[in-house]
């Protein structure tokens, strides 16, 4: 197409990515320069700097580590054993389709079901052997992270594994690679694209899980997102939110370039 | 192909049995007569029944259906002009651009997007309520459309757009009558998408709705952290039936996307 047509399609589009992409993102920037009361200050990076929101940093990336890490050693083996089946496609759709399922429907169920140890735990208190607390610990909030990321890391696994080539795994077998061997050396780096992607949708987004946090963790863990939650909807701090943001926004462009910069949708 | 071994089959039914079970362990519990989600005392449908006579939850839901729709349609419609603007771009670079600016918002955490334009709507002067939520809705949709269309685009062979140029259509009709045609599959698929981004958002409305206005992920989020109450249970039901309606719909269109032969870039 030539000039005249063209600039006619750009314009909706290049009015919504100044408007709703670059224009928030120098917003996040401009008020991370402003205290509370609204004075320039560079108070709010010296606050970040403190141990206390290091400290909160830290902690969060580690749980989003530890997210990514039990999702991918879950999702792995599950995608690999999808590829094998009669009926891929199917059975892959069944995997997908839990992810389609209102997130707070699924946390809510983890409520309930959580809450049922809870009851069980009472009657272990009331025979005297002790209760061990499931909900709102560290734990429950891995697992239910780990419960609502799987479908998103089996994908691009999946599609990876689906678009290999299985004549070179013949090859590897035929040439005397043991089963591990032809995973570790021809298997894996193959699909190595796929697990990038996985890590991506999973880790990025476990960074700011602050509903979760709240619902499952009962405020125990706090993650970036939780504060940043926190300082603008409860103590309207956005100045120290905002700061919280930009290096929310830094800690996912080196994400971004370590995993590549392919975008994988989160549905499909 | 070998035989799946049984420890294998074992593996798979494993990792279904959790994606589901607490699923169904929601819908099991909406026929509880009991008010807990840990015994089951007798069956009933008395949460239906209060769900369908809670008229503000069915405002709830027929505002969350509303900003589905509207911003499901309005970002298709930028979502297009923005994949040909894309597709028909001629310098590498410009294209890299608008490809790279298309995606900050698919990868961007939630959380940011919602306090960024928190923000936004509070620096411009829009009060928070359904505008706000409407206009943050379709923002983070728009580039999903154009994700979902390009490719349809690119896989058609300019061959076909010279040919009617050639036959002396102007470019309107190029665009109606050849382009539109061919990559309507990919504008449907990319709707579809917008619909379930826009139903099943919860982060960024929560920092843009205002007091007076609440969709049903929020409302959800309300109720849980207040506790369990069987009346979600029944709702998580009727949801689940209405997803599993959308996914049918959604593959069957995605069925028909697939390449069908003419016009294809070979």
């Amino acid at each position: 197409m030539r000039n005249t047509s063209r600039n006619f399609y750009l314009i909706p589009y290049v009015l919504w990515i100044i408007l709703f992409v670059v224009t928030p993102l120098f917003l996040v920037l401009y008020y991370s320069f402003f205290d509370i009361e609204g004075h320039f200050t560079l108070d709010n990076y010296k606050k970040f700097f403190t141990t206390v929101y290091l400290g909160m940093t830290l902690s969060s990336f580690w749980y989003a580590f530890l997210i990514t890490l039990f999702t991918l050693i879950i999702a792995y083996p599950t995608a690999y054993l999808l590829t094998k089946t009669k009926h891929k496609q199917l059975w892959l759709l069944l995997i997908i389709l839990p992810s389609w399922i209102n997130l707070l429907l699924k946390a809510y169920a983890f409520l309930g079901i959580f809450g049922t140890y809870r009851a069980a735990n009472s009657f272990l208190k009331m025979i005297g052997i002790g209760s061990k607390q499931l909900l709102f610990t560290d734990f429950s909030f891995i697992f239910v992270s780990v419960y609502i990321f799987l479908p998103f890391m089996i994908l691009p696994i999946f599609n990876a594994l689906n678009e290999l080539n299985p004549s070179l795994v013949d090859a590897a077998h035929d040439l005397g690679g043991s089963s591990w061997t032809t995973f570790r050396r021809v298997i894996f780096p193959l699909t190595l694209d796929g697990v990038k992607s996985g890590c991506q949708v999973v880790f990025i987004p476990s960074l700011s899980l602050f509903m979760l946090t709240r619902l499952i963790a009962g405020n125990r863990v706090i993650t970036l997102g939780t504060a940043i939650e926190q300082h603008f909807l409860v103590t309207q701090d956005w100045g120290m939110g905002s700061t919280i943001a930009v290096f929310l926004i830094i800690a996912m462009v080196i994400i971004m370039i370590v995993t590549g910069k392919k975008v994988v949708s989160k549905v499909l | 192909m070998k035989k799946m071994s049984k420890l294998s089959a074992v593996y798979l039914i494993v990792v279904f049995f959790i994606l589901y079970a607490p699923i169904f362990y929601l819908i099991f519990y909406s026929f509880n007569s009991g008010g807990t989600m840990y015994q089951f005392e007798g069956f009933t449908f008395d949460w239906y029944k209060e769900l369908f006579k809670d008229s503000r939850l069915l405002i709830i839901v027929l505002n969350t259906i509303i900003i589905a729709l509207l911003s499901a349609a309005i970002s298709t419609i930028i979502g297009v002009a923005g994949a040909l603007a894309i597709a028909y771009s001629r310098k590498r670079r410009v294209k890299n651009t608008l490809l790279s600016l298309n995606n900050v918002l698919i990868v961007s955490p939630d959380v940011i997007i919602g306090a960024s334009f928190l923000i936004l709507f509070t620096m411009i002067g829009i009060k928070l309520g359904l505008i706000s939520v409407l206009l943050s809705h379709i923002a983070f949709c728009v580039p999903i459309v154009v994700i979902m269309v390009l490719p349809k685009i690119e896989e058609m062979s300019p061959t076909m757009m010279f040919a009617a140029l050639d036959l002396g259509a102007s470019r309107w009709d190029v665009l109606s009558k050849v382009v539109l045609p061919y990559i309507t599959p990919g504008i449907f698929a990319g709707f579809f998408m917008a619909l379930t981004y826009s139903l099943d958002d919860f982060a960024v409305t929560f920092f843009v709705t205002g007091n007076g206005f609440t969709t049903l992920s929020v409302e959800i989020y309300s109720l849980a952290r207040r506790g369990v109450s069987l009346n979600i249970n029944a709702l998580s039901t009727i949801l689940f039936i209405f997803t599993m309606i959308l996914v049918i719909g959604y593959y069957y269109i995605a069925k028909r996307n697939r390449p069908n032969g003419m016009g294809d870039r070979r």
